[in-house]
């Protein structure tokens, strides 16, 4: 792959909605507000951009917040399929975009009432017609009671337990991490509500191995970015992240969260095909990541991630995350704004703002030099992976 | 069905009134007696309110309404209430227990009452009558819900019978006054539900009964196309059919229309032995799904023809489920218009 795309565009604004259970808004408002807070903070006005990237799963479209920002004309926009496997698409295709001239200025958006609105945990989840390529896939699963995400998830953590002798314990840590940078958050849910390991055992099993505190909250809000050419951030007051890599990932085993069928799902197919790619594009190796922001819908599926993004063995992420690594302190931070276990979930969006914010030197958890953030999409699903840096 | 969240999940297989016309025979035993003077003080007792976490909204009414396949347009099409007498998004009455339903942590929301409604069941549960089902739901409403109004509901459980005799085996029948509210205090519907509490819990026979009134929540069917109707015709034929390519013979599964190894588009089918093992698995225990039994065991069963399929485990407890495990296919009529490939460890007595 010839890395045409890296270092040619920076986030240069977020902008975010707050987090809550219930916004009492529509998501069109969550998001014009997100958005706006992102171009306020680039420095940016509406009338400059030019692109759009979002979620297929977005219901916001591209031409109503145009019109609402202050915007005169998109010639570029795309969504990407996949739930929470969508997070790092838009960022390809922005810098796809950018590098390619065929736009200068994109602004990337997610705006969900995930929360107060339809629960992707509640089992009811897609329409009824043969149309749908979700009702399809799922009508193998569905029939059985087979219907939730973290239902899904837990065929491959106990395949995972099975093969390397992880435990609950191991993934519990992983959440006693999260909870424990969401607790010196003040914009996350679980801000000053830490854990103990000791609670994660004591709660409630959801779907064996998944207990409570192994799944990501539900929640309402919205993240926005700005993102332009490198020289463009160069004249702009924030600290560039400049996307340095950036790549999709699908692979034969591929499914839309339920990827059963290859010869081993204990592992993340997408990120090890990917996870090469991503270091080469940037020309930088997993020794050079000073923080990751990785996908944690459920605590289980962060350890395989930090296998095949190359910072552990394969089966030994969790003695890496026993060692504290990923910790407070340790050598490589992991979600330190709380991540989905502890600040919300949006989708992936907010792990993205904050590898940004580390990048500033803004985040409330700011770990020291840092030059180099990894950032995963969705687990169990088509998804991707990026690396923003220091411009 | 009311408070889905709250009530032994068995009662929403609320299937019928087979039980309805005929309460079963007196049996006037020491028994009946000695439980009766235990659970008296529970009668009566109006317990509430149990508050809804959101104002009735068109986002629910929608997804009620796709869930159920009901597409009455008094509900969502705005243009067709404009000849009614309603001006907002309106509620289907069958959703009124949806409101006060607990969230997913199982928190009931602020200035609900602590009380658990069922502590009458409970204790009939702890003194060996475990089984339940609802023999009937009586429903009354006294004005649709529309967009915005916010829900509470108090429930008291207002008979109980003596022990009775029936076809369930021993046992208690038990009637449920659900009020439901709105915001002003005032009662929009109720409903008038029987409980049948009883001793020996067995499968229930039978379920299906024409002209019954009570919303039974039932599997989610799957969607049929031209690339995997004949899996489901099959379980409907009694056969577990694995895709079989006719050009390199390599079986797949899940259904799809081309062969991943030569991308032929001709192919047949095999019929499964229905031996395999499990490759893996979960024991799902929240959120209690109708009209499924919890816990509910999932593998991922690797068959013996070397494809995998996902289903549910039977006659296993959760803790005796292993990786590796064997197990066989007993194609089970799960529902009267539903036949699936469920599993179980081989030499399980059923
Ligand atoms: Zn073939």
């Amino acid at each position: 792959m010839t890395a045409t795309i890296s270092r040619k565009a920076a986030i240069v604004g977020i902008g975010a909605t707050e987090f809550s259970k219930d916004s009492g808004r529509t998501e069109m408002q969550l998001a014009v507000e997100a958005v706006k807070a992102a171009l306020d903070d680039a420095g940016i006005k509406g009338a400059d951009i030019d692109g759009m990237a979002t979620f297929s799963m977005d219901n916001n479209w591209e031409n109503e917040i145009l019109r609402q920002i202050g915007g005169k004309e998109l010639k570029f926009f795309s969504r990407t399929e996949f739930g929470g496997g969508a997070a790092c698409g838009p960022f390809v295709h922005a810098a796809t975009a950018i590098s390619s001239g065929l736009c200068d200025t994109v602004v990337i958006y997610r705006a969900l009432n995930e929360r107060s609105g339809l629960r992707f945990g509640s089992g009811q989840l897609f329409s009824t017609s043969p149309m749908d390529p979700n009702i399809i896939n799922f009508s193998h699963y569905f029939p059985y009671g087979f219907m939730t995400p973290a239902a899904w998830i837990a065929f491959s953590a106990r395949r995972y337990m099975h093969e390397f002798g992880a435990t609950s314990e191991d993934f519990g840590r992983v959440a006693v991490s999260m909870r424990d940078f969401a607790a010196t958050n003040p914009n996350a849910f679980f801000y000053e509500r830490p854990i103990t390991l000791e609670e994660h055992q004591n709660s409630r099993m959801i779907a064996d191995p998944l207990r409570l505190l192994d799944c990501c909250q539900e929640s309402d809000g919205a993240v926005a970015f700005v993102v332009t050419t490198a020289e463009k951030a160069k004249d702009l007051a924030n600290t560039p992240a400049l996307i340095a890599s950036a790549r999709q990932s699908i692979v034969k085993d591929s499914r839309m969260m339920t990827p059963f069928y290859g010869e081993s799902i204990s592992g993340i197919p997408e990120f090890d095909a990917c996870a090469s790619d991503i270091y080469k594009m940037a020309g930088l190796s997993p020794d050079d990541i000073d923080v990751a922001c990785l996908y944690d819908h459920f605590s289980p599926w962060v350890l395989p991630q930090l296998e095949a993004f190359g910072f552990c063995d394969r089966g030994e992420a969790k003695d890496f995350v026993k060692d504290g690594h990923i910790s407070r302190g340790g050598k490589l931070p992991v979600n330190t704004h709380g991540g989905q276990l502890g600040e919300a979930y949006i989708h992936g969006m907010n792990g993205i703002a904050e590898a940004v914010r580390q990048i500033r030197g803004t985040s409330v958890n700011q770990v020291n030099d840092v030059n180099h953030v990894l950032v995963t999409a969705g687990a169990g699903v088509p998804t991707g992976a990026a690396i923003l840096e220091k411009g | 069905m009311q408070q889905m969240s709250d009530i032994p999940d068995k009662l929403l297989n609320v299937s019928n009134h087979s039980l309805e016309n005929q309460e079963g025979i007196p049996m006037s035993d020491n028994v009946s007696a000695a439980i009766r003077e235990k659970v008296a003080h529970l009668l009566n007792r109006r317990v509430g309110p149990y508050k809804s976490w959101n104002p009735v909204s068109r986002t629910q009414v929608w997804q009620w309404c796709t869930a159920m396949g009901d597409d009455n347009p008094l509900y969502l099409d705005d243009d067709y209430r404009k000849d009614t007498e309603f001006d907002d998004v309106t509620a289907p009455p069958t959703m009124m227990q949806m409101w006060t339903m607990r969230d997913a942590q199982g928190n009931y929301p602020p200035g609900s009452t602590d009380d658990n409604p069922y502590e009458l069941l409970k204790l009939l549960e702890d003194n060996g009558y475990g089984g339940v089902m609802a023999v009937s739901y009586d429903q009354t409403f006294h004005r649709y819900l529309t967009e915005g109004d916010q829900v509470h509901h108090y429930s008291t459980l207002v008979h109980m019978t003596d022990l009775k005799s029936t076809g369930m085996g021993k046992g208690f029948f038990v009637t449920e006054l659900a009020e439901f509210l709105d915001q002003n205090n005032e009662k929009f519907a109720e409903a008038n539900i029987t409980y049948f509490q009883y001793e020996t819990p067995k499968k229930q026979p039978g379920a299906k009964k024409p002209g019954s009134d009570v919303q039974k929540i039932t599997r989610v069917h799957p969607v049929e196309n031209y690339d995997n109707e004949h899996f489901w015709q099959g379980l409907r034929d009694g056969e577990l059919l694995i895709q079989k390519c006719e050009s390199c013979s390599t079986l797949r599964h899940p259904p799809q229309p081309m062969c991943s190894e030569c991308q032929s588009l001709e192919w047949g089918t095999v019929a499964a032995s229905g031996k395999g093992t499990v490759y893996t698995y979960t024991v799902m225990y929240y959120p209690e799904i109708p009209p499924f039994d919890y816990p509910n065991a999932i593998a991922l069963i690797d068959l013996e023809e070397g494809v995998r399929i996902a289903t549910q485990l039977t006659d296993v407890k959760p803790d005796d489920i292993k990786i590796g495990m064997e197990v066989e296919m007993t194609l089970t009529e799960v529902q009267d218009d539903m036949t699936l490939p469920l599993f179980r460890p081989v030499n399980s007595t059923k």
